[in-house]
């Protein structure tokens, strides 16, 4: 950690970030990467990297490489403040909506936008399925570990976390 | 709203308490590795059921549209629903609390040992198993417009998948240009 903390200014792109982030913490990370690293000089590229794997790595929303980041530069206060900064003015702003938006739930208007709104979600999931499955799968092990894990889930009502216990085990052992 | 009380009570059969609520968000953030929101699937509707699959894809559908990370807006949304703000909060820091103290855990591990490069392998499993999970989720979000043979929603969800995943257009085109023309067939079908 630096003696000057540069916290306050993650702050800022943390909150700038959580604007953004309409699309998971993939369709915000190449900017992330370029204030953090190209334009601040926070972090190195492998911290940012590490960090990003960690982040991934560990149980809980992606996103909170923020807080790590947010760790990193500024202890703990600089975890909360920059998990704050992440969460907070999205969760007020989501709340007030949905307030609005349980008020009129039997509205016309309402019913069109959800009816609207759903399918685009739908397709947006599955493009980002297939972008991480891209993104993942080089090898027919990686192929078969994704599509074992998409079957148990959809099909079985087995805890997928046994797939992905395996999947981990296949990727140390080095076979992904 | 005294004329909706027989919907009310229908839908209040399966409101969790407070402490029910966070104990759930604490249960999806500590098993959603890869990604959160396939477990939040798993917890709210398969398991609990405390939403439908329907109700769960509209919720979905708003914090996806909503600015911030999608699977803490739906925290939001399905918390303020249950138990109002409290609900939000509970749901909230059941998602975002345990996570946060484990990133604390592993930024002082990693600023003592500064290396990650082991996790690579591991990581190669995870993120492949991951890519299952929500091809998962994909599926199970779409299996209710197939059945229903909904011609125009299967339509608009084609695009959406197709400008994404092939076209690569930026995600705002797909939040400020087909979300709203997609809202304006289903208005202009409904009225």
């Amino acid at each position: 950690m630096k003696d000057d903390s540069p916290i306050s200014g993650f702050l800022v792109q943390a909150l700038l970030v959580s604007i953004v982030a309409v699309g998971g913490v993939n369709a915000v990370l190449p900017e992330l990467h370029r204030q953090v690293v190209d334009i601040h000089h926070w972090l190195t590229d492998k911290q940012f990297a590490d960090m990003f794997a960690i982040a991934n790595a560990s149980p809980g929303p992606n996103m909170l490489i923020i807080t790590l980041i947010g760790w990193y530069l500024g202890g703990f206060a600089g975890a909360v403040l920059a998990t704050l900064a992440l969460c907070g003015p999205t969760c007020l702003l989501t709340y007030c909506v949905a307030q609005v938006w349980e008020k009129f739930k039997d509205a016309p208007w309402r019913i069109a936008v959800q009816a609207g709104l759903v399918p685009v979600t739908v397709g947006l999931i599955a493009a980002s399925a297939y972008l991480l499955a891209r993104a993942a799968d080089h090898n027919a092990v990686a192929y078969a570990l994704t599509a074992a894990t998409a079957g148990i889930s959809y099909f079985t009502r087995i805890n997928p976390l046994w797939a992905m216990g395996a999947a981990v085990a296949f990727g140390y052992a080095g076979f992904v | 709203m005294s004329d909706s009380t027989a919907a009310e009570t229908l839908e209040q059969t399966n409101v969790p308490t407070l402490s029910e609520i966070f104990l759930g968000f604490l249960g999806i953030a500590i098993t959603g590795f890869g990604g959160v929101m396939p477990w939040a699937q798993r917890m709210l509707v398969e398991k609990k059921k405390w939403l439908t699959p329907e109700k769960f894809a509209e919720d979905v559908a708003l914090a996806q549209f909503l600015p911030g990370p999608n699977i803490i807006n739906l925290s939001i949304v399905v918390g303020s629903r249950w138990r109002g703000p409290l609900g939000s909060l509970a749901a909230v820091t059941g998602l975002v609390g345990a996570p946060v103290v484990l990133m604390m855990i592993c930024g002082t591990l990693y600023a003592r040992y500064g290396d990650a490069a082991w996790l690579s392998g591991p990581l190669a499993g995870l993120s492949a198993s991951a890519a299952g999970l929500v091809i998962a989720v994909a599926a199970k979000l779409a299996t209710p417009l197939l059945r229903g043979k909904r011609i125009m929603a299967i339509c608009f969800a084609l695009i959406s998948f197709i400008v994404i995943a092939f076209l690569r257009v930026p995600l705002w085109w797909v939040i400020f240009i087909l979300g709203p023309l997609s809202v304006a067939a289903f208005w202009w079908r409904l009225k």
